[in-house]
């Protein structure tokens, strides 16, 4: 009950197939495992990805989601279980017969064609007549904005230009369905901030439904409809970015992504609506919503991310949590600052205040004697 | 000053060039210009430094281009020169042949087999080439292996003719030059990213027309560079024609062998060595022309 009041606090956006119960599912994943020799690559998963989505696939490294991409593309094939696009059986088609490009984490541009000739390679590939293939590479010339270049080599022109091309080349035999191999690893930061929302526009542009695969957690998040977190070959959640970062199904979700304090203690007591949890002799319970799945009595972990807690030099008079500490450590990121609080029985809370004006005299210092505080709905109990 | 080190640099490996191509070459053309002459050395002029100046001037005024001309003029010397150029062509494009699936081969080999095929491949030039020479003298003659092997299996009934003929020399060849071929093409090859192979086949290639695409045409480096490693040696070769051809085959490294051994005519054999140097150098010349031409097109 408490998980339909909680989504009413994030607001759900107007496209949201997943929600559907009529939408018919583009890609889906049924009990899918892949083993490399005794090695689970893919344990017993089962996915739907909906057309248009822009689905990003995250985890560290090793946790499957390049095994998951390289069955899309026919790259490797299940041990075990089935995968259909647009309803189709997809398992026996060769990746030449998919209606599936890849962007290559590498780019993988075939440095002995130009920019031009790499964009036609899958058109001359296909039935599409001679005549038409120049016009298409020129509208993808011009998706990505490299008319200019077009009769460049790939090792004449830029790391971000190259991205681009091999993006337009994966685009241009307009597939049903659009895979990236961590497409933005090599670029530096800003450029590749830049080209996250190009990204996003030209797939919203196209409706071309793009998956993903990243370690970079802010790529995905910002890109994506939907993020499937995985950890050792199974989904650990698959949900919008807003309630991955707001409603993590697990520590490991809530560790993954973003930035998090993470208090471990025992569920003191359960009422209607909130809950308490003792995790230190000396210290006041802390006052949380209602967990899923912990009874009273029960280790569990209270999760809560730093700007949600809040400094201040008194206690302040109406705050359901409040804690008192000293400063220990100041991060100046410019746009905010991280504070690191150490409360009195060693347990270290991560603060984050947004700079909000210029810094003519810091509010706190190193060993100000501070209260943290924090909203009953600020944090989460989680399963320890 | 501060560009003293990197003249250093640049300067040490061009006297070496100097020292061991240019000087003996120098030596070669000054003899080629030369007249026969019954005398050791067997020719004349002779520079005599103790002569000086007047010396220089005097063999410089004897020299002549007689035997360019008495090599237009005798069509056993253009004859051979072209049959050396053919069968250099023919034993390149059968090494490139046997050579470039080899070098797939090997390229495709699990990483850990990589070396001891790597090994396979050089170890013949640890015996000398000349016995692996006459080895095939022994394999190919008429009571030798092959025949006795094929007399065994029922497919002849009467030894094959094979040695002395210019079949035995294109085995010889092939055999020998292999591992010119083989090397850098599989260097190539070894190099190439296979995430390009898997690119091709997303975008609708089947594996060999990515084969055509792909690896062809990036492999054309060590193809080349092992196209010139077998050509230029084979088109003086002298071993492998007078031990497994017939006196039919004409080869310039045989013709040269003659003037300069059996006929002791030095200047006429110098001038078929500058000529065959020539050969060699103008389509090296005229190659790299055209790659530094496609490279500027590039850009």
């Amino acid at each position: 009950m408490s998980e339909d009041a909680e989504k009413g606090a994030v607001p759900t956006p107007a496209f949201a197939p997943w929600d559907d119960p009529q939408a018919k599912p583009l890609i889906r994943f049924q009990g899918v495992t892949k083993k490399f020799g005794e090695f689970v690559a893919i344990d017993d998963l089962s996915l739907d990805i909906y057309e248009r989505e822009f689905f990003a696939l995250l985890g560290p490294s090793g946790c499957g989601k390049t095994t998951l991409m390289r069955m899309l593309a026919g790259f490797e094939n299940p041990s075990m279980g089935g995968i259909t696009l647009a309803g189709r059986d997809i398992v026996p088609v060769p990746p030449n017969k998919r209606p599936v490009n890849m962007m290559f984490q590498s780019y993988a541009l075939f440095p002995h064609l130009s920019v031009a000739d790499n964009i036609a390679f899958g058109l001359k590939r296909s039935d599409m007549a001679k005549s038409e293939i120049a016009g298409r590479v020129d509208e993808m010339l011009g998706l990505v904005q490299l008319r200019k270049f077009a009769a460049r080599k790939p090792h004449q022109i830029s790391g971000g230009q190259r991205q681009r091309v091999a993006l337009a080349r994966a685009l241009a035999k307009a597939p049903k369905l659009l895979l990236l191999d961590e497409p933005l690893g090599a670029l530096d930061r800003k450029l590749r901030e830049e080209t996250q929302f190009e990204l996003m526009d030209i797939q919203e542009k196209l409706g071309t439904t793009f998956v993903i695969v990243t370690h970079d957690q802010e790529e995905a998040m910002t890109v994506a409809s939907r993020v499937a977190v995985m950890d050792n070959g199974r989904l650990v959640q698959v949900d919008t970015p807003e309630r991955i970062y707001e409603f993590p199904v697990s520590r490991y979700v809530a560790d993954f992504i973003g930035d998090v304090n993470l208090i471990e203690g025992r569920i003191e007591t359960l009422t209607k609506d909130c809950a308490t949890v003792v995790w230190a002799e000396t210290m006041p319970p802390i006052t949380a919503g209602l967990p899923q799945g912990i009874g009273a009595g029960e280790a569990c972990v209270f999760a809560i991310r730093p700007e949600k807690v809040t400094i201040s030099a008194e206690r302040p008079p109406d705050a359901v949590n409040a804690l008192p500490g000293k400063v220990l450590d100041i991060g100046y990121l410019g746009n905010m600052s991280t504070y690191h609080v150490e409360l009195a029985n060693g347990q270290v809370i991560k603060s984050q205040m947004t700079n909000q004006r210029r810094l003519a005299r810091r509010a706190f210092s190193w060993e100000d004697q501070v209260w943290v505080s924090f909203t009953a709905t600020g944090g989460l109990i989680l399963m320890a | 000053m501060f560009n003293f080190r990197r003249f250093f640099l640049i300067s040490v490996p061009y006297i070496w060039l100097l020292l061991l191509f240019l000087v003996p070459f120098g030596i070669v053309l000054k003899i080629s210009l030369s007249d026969s002459a019954l005398a050791i050395p067997p020719y004349s002029p002779t520079f005599d430094l103790s002569a000086g100046w007047a010396g220089f001037r005097e063999m410089w005024a004897a020299f002549d281009f007689e035997n360019f001309l008495w090599l237009v003029d005798d069509s056993l010397y253009i004859k051979a020169y072209l049959s050396s150029v053919w069968i250099a062509l023919v034993s390149m494009i059968l090494t490139l042949l046997v050579g470039y699936p080899i070098a797939y081969g090997m390229a495709k080999a699990p990483e850990e087999w990589r070396p001891t095929l790597m090994m396979l491949i050089i170890l013949p030039f640890w015996t000398s080439f000349l016995i692996r020479v006459y080895a095939w003298i022994g394999i190919l003659g008429s009571q030798g292996y092959l025949n006795q092997f094929l007399l065994w299996i029922g497919v002849i009934d009467e030894p094959l003719v094979l040695l002395n003929t210019s079949l035995a020399v294109y085995i010889g060849i092939v055999y020998t030059y292999l591992p010119f071929m083989v090397l850098p093409i599989y260097a190539t090859l070894e190099k190439l990213d296979g995430d390009l192979l898997e690119a091709a086949e997303d975008l609708g290639c089947s594996r060999i027309s990515a084969f055509w695409l792909i690896t062809v045409p990036l492999s054309r480096p060590g193809v080349i560079a092992g196209c010139f490693l077998v050509f230029i040696p084979v088109v003086g070769e002298f071993v492998i024609p007078s031990l497994l051809g017939g006196s039919r085959t004409l080869m310039i490294g045989k013709v040269l062998w003659d003037e300069f051994f059996a006929n002791r005519d030095w200047p006429l054999a110098s001038a078929v060595a500058v000529i065959l140097l020539l050969i060699l150098i103008i389509p090296i010349v005229l190659f790299q022309r055209q790659q530094q031409r496609a490279q500027e097109a590039g850009q």
